[in-house]
């Protein structure tokens, strides 16, 4: 989609020429050249800690590098701060979005801005800007009521009203329903149309495919590879990412289910604190051997869901979930895990794992007593050590040992360990909640292997994600959670993309699969 | 004697200005995400700062803006460990406290026994004393400073760039930073504003109040001024509301401890004035239960507040 300008040969919008970046232990950027024209959607691919932010942040003043120069449309720039990046031309849009709950829509986007306070003026321009690409928002509506597309929808209106011409979009599109990946599509190819560049980092290679003109390919912190990614099919691209053959996901017989693990029936709660979600009626079942997925854009219920399953929170009927026919409604965390039952929330530091404690310790708070690590009262480091090492070893968790912190690990490895350390354990019933958020395709791939295999043992497993490639991936039946409602569950292998897509939006009919 | 209403009303004034003025100082800080707890310390050094300039120079309008930046200098002194070097906020807040009490005590050594001219009205004497009219015009220009800056802290905070910078820094430390704004910064002049209106509250005592020195004479009223920000929700309106209303409480204190309840009120004599005393505590935790209770979030606390911030790029 790349367009000719008037002028013969025009310079690159942005080139990088052998930007290198230190950090203690670590050569985050090794000689990093690339180059990105005018009107072109050029993603970055790579795996976490392949150096993609660290990239980026130098580009847009976050960070300075330490050796190599940055050409802005032709001419060597130095951009010591965002404010300077701004002030070229240069907007981002964050994966974690840098909003301000307690501030209005416009007061957000004003804070993004160089400028003085918005009056009357610059209203009518954002208003222009929003109609202009369709992106419609209340000014005065708080942060915290909107949903993440909408803050989403923020971040790009806050990038394009300083009318930048290279847009750099970090992972923008995780945590989005299908449809409204469409629509930032639409507006990404619009904005190409117009002359700018976009920057584009994601992992997700089939929207790469579908919306890029051209992928760098970083790993290790150097650039690999250059490819086109309209031409290269997905698993290609994967590889030169990770630079070694993808695995598939090895799974036996499809369809050969056992008896009913996880029967949840009729399970109500109500909304906890002014943003909770109530679940209301939840009812599905899970078979031996089964992975039963639950889609879902952010928000809708998938945090309650998860702590009435792992018993966070109780039901009001012991009857609303039953273990291998015992109902375990009442029971909190500890007993349902005597019955066989773990479970692995969203939020890995703080929830999953004690930041601040070794990986040992972290063991010892959710094995303990499935595995002995405490006896009359007194921990049993020797077991948890050996327990950790086991992990360790068997999740290829790249850690210093059993004593390392649970915050010194990267997020990859950090859930992989907690990942191993439920699965380790055998349960019965395992419910985990965005196991691969945030994590490489390496690591990616291993965790769900060993979901796999642990569902070929016999336990029946729950994944709560909002990555619907992931749950097609993964799972063999699939329900979809939205406003604390869930779905009908569907084979996977009958599902269709644009059903799910419409159940995640909040469209419900069982007569939709008519058209 | 009988009960003198505009002599009641004007003690209540004086009892509400320093709180005032202090409560609208820590509101701007604790916005900016930073929770001083210094604020007693802060007021103790801007009473003896502005009693010594007052003492040395006879000006005192200079005293006031000495006792200024000597409760910035103690904000700012604050601002060093806590922000510069991210000791724990909490910790030093109250080793500020202590210090300010002690260094205070120090220097006031050398000023016992002396005495300031008050830093009464500068309006005319017949205003200024007229038996009605001086519930107008017989204050201390502190007291008018302290009204005026209400609807400026508020106008700061709600309308200028610089007022919502200061919002976004205690709301999103992270998101500021990378948005380039300069976090530290903003908030060591938030510090500094809270330490300066901190010291010209503790100048209301030593010159305006009690126009001597005499060693801890804030009495504890920034711990005042601390519990009437939270129960102010840190708005600017409802902190001169509650700067008013513990006012009343504290001059209750007072009234029921001179027995002026004998006359008035007899059943009231038998509340202990330790209830009054203890009274703007108790309203500020039940304001509290109350807000946090609502469902729609009325809760306006900084989301920042107290918590280091540590760039990691």
């Amino acid at each position: 989609m790349s367009k000719d300008n008037a002028m013969p040969n025009p310079p690159p919008r942005l080139e990088l020429k052998g930007i290198t970046k230190h950090f203690p232990g670590v050569l985050a950027n090794d000689h990093v050249s690339m180059a990105v024209q005018p009107g072109e959607i050029h993603a970055l691919l790579g795996e976490n800690g392949a150096g993609k932010s660290t990239l980026v942040k130098m580009i847009y003043g976050i960070m300075q590098p330490d050796a190599g120069e940055i050409r802005w449309n032709g001419k060597p720039v130095v951009v010591p701060n965002p404010k300077a990046a701004r002030r070229l031309g240069i907007g981002m849009v964050f994966q974690h979005f840098s909003l301000f709950e307690a501030l209005t829509v416009m007061e957000n986007i004003a804070l993004g801005m160089d400028a003085r306070i918005p009056a009357r003026e610059p209203d009518a321009r954002i208003r222009a800007v929003m109609t202009q690409y369709g992106l419609l928002l209340d000014p005065g509506r708080i942060v915290s009521t909107l949903s993440v597309g909408e803050r989403q929808r923020i971040e790009i209106v806050r990038a394009l009203l300083l009318n930048p011409e290279l847009l750099i979009m970090d992972e923008p599109t995780s945590v989005l329903t299908p449809q409204e990946v469409d629509q930032l599509f639409v507006v990404l190819r619009q904005l190409a149309s117009e002359g700018r560049s976009i920057l584009y980092i994601s992992h997700k290679l089939h929207e790469i495919k579908a919306l890029c003109d051209t992928a760098t390919i970083l790993r290790g912190g150097k650039l690999v590879d250059r490819c086109d990614p309209r031409v290269e099919s997905s698993r290609s691209m994967a590889e030169k990412m990770i630079g070694g053959n993808l695995k598939d996901i090895q799974r036996g017989k499809l369809g050969n289910f056992g008896a009913e693990k996880l029967v949840v029936k009729g399970l109500s709660v109500p909304a906890e604190g002014p943003f909770g979600v109530a679940l209301k009626d939840i009812s599905f079942s899970v078979r031996a051997g089964e992975i039963f997925g639950i889609a879902g854009v952010a928000g809708n219920g998938q945090n309650a869901l998860l702590l009435a399953l792992s018993g966070e929170a109780t039901a009001k009927s012991h009857q609303a979930i039953s273990v291998d026919g015992a109902p375990v409604g009442h029971m909190r965390a500890r007993a349902r895990r005597g019955q066989g039952m773990a479970s692995v929330p969203e939020e890995r530091n703080g929830h999953a794992a004690v930041p601040v404690f070794s990986l040992a310790d972290n063991a010892v708070l959710t094995a303990r007593d499935r595995l002995g690590m405490v006896r009359s009262g007194l921990i049993d480091h020797r077991a948890a050590r050996t327990y950790a090492g086991e992990v360790i070893e068997a999740f290829s968790v790249k850690a210093t040992g059993p004593g390392a912190l649970a915050e010194s690990l990267s997020g990859g490895n950090l859930q992989k360990y907690i990942m191993g350390r439920e699965i380790l354990q055998k349960p019965q019933v395992l419910v985990v909640s965005q196991p691969t958020w945030g994590v490489d395709a390496g690591a990616a791939a291993a965790i769900h292997q060993a979901l796999v295999d642990l569902a070929a043992d016999g336990s029946a497993i729950v994944v709560i994600s909002q990555d619907l490639d992931e749950l097609l991936a993964l799972c063999d039946t699939l329900a979809v959670i939205n406003e604390g409602r869930l779905s009908r569950p569907m084979k996977v292998s009958e599902a269709r993309i644009e059903e799910i897509g419409l159940l995640m939006g909040g469209i419900h009919g069982e007569t939709t699969h008519a058209a | 004697m009988g009960f003198d209403v505009i002599a009641s009303f004007m003690t209540i004034v004086g009892l509400s200005t320093p709180i005032l003025l202090a409560g609208l100082g820590e509101m701007i800080t604790e916005k900016s995400g930073v929770l001083n707890l210094g604020v007693e310390g802060m007021m103790l050094l801007g009473a003896i700062g502005g009693f010594a300039a007052g003492v040395l120079t006879h000006n005192p309008w200079l005293a006031v803006v000495c006792a200024a930046a000597a409760g910035a200098m103690g904000g700012l002194l604050f601002g060093v460990f806590t922000l510069s070097l991210n000791s724990n906020q909490t910790a030093t807040g109250l080793a500020l406290t202590i210090f300010g009490t002690g260094l205070s005590s120090l220097l006031g050594l050398s000023f016992t026994g002396m005495i300031v001219m008050p830093f009464g009205s500068v309006f005319p004497v017949a205003l200024a004393r007229h038996p009605i009219l001086q519930i107008i015009f017989g204050y201390s220009p502190i007291v008018y400073f302290a009204l005026i800056m209400v609807p400026l802290v508020a106008w700061f905070l709600r309308s200028t760039r610089a007022g919502l910078i200061l919002r976004a820094v205690g709301e999103n430390d992270r998101s500021a930073h990378s948005l380039g704004y300069n976090v530290i910064l903003v908030r060591y002049s938030a510090i500094a504003f809270g330490g300066a209106m901190a010291g010209i509250a503790g100048a209301y005592f030593s010159l305006v109040i009690t126009p001597m020195w005499a060693e801890r004479m804030t009495a504890g009223r920034g711990w005042i001024a601390l519990a009437l920000v939270v129960f102010a929700g840190w708005k600017a309106g409802r902190l001169l509301v509650g700067a008013y209303l513990f006012g009343v409480l504290m001059w209750l204190e007072l009234f029921a401890k001179a027995g002026g309840f004998g006359d008035v009120l007899p059943v009231a004599q038998i509340i202990p004035s330790q209830f009054w005393a203890a009274m703007p505590f108790i309203m500020t935790v039940v304001v509290l239960a109350i807000i946090s209770s609502r469902d729609k979030g009325g809760d306006n606390a900084p989301a920042c507040l107290g918590k280091p911030f540590l760039p990691t790029g």
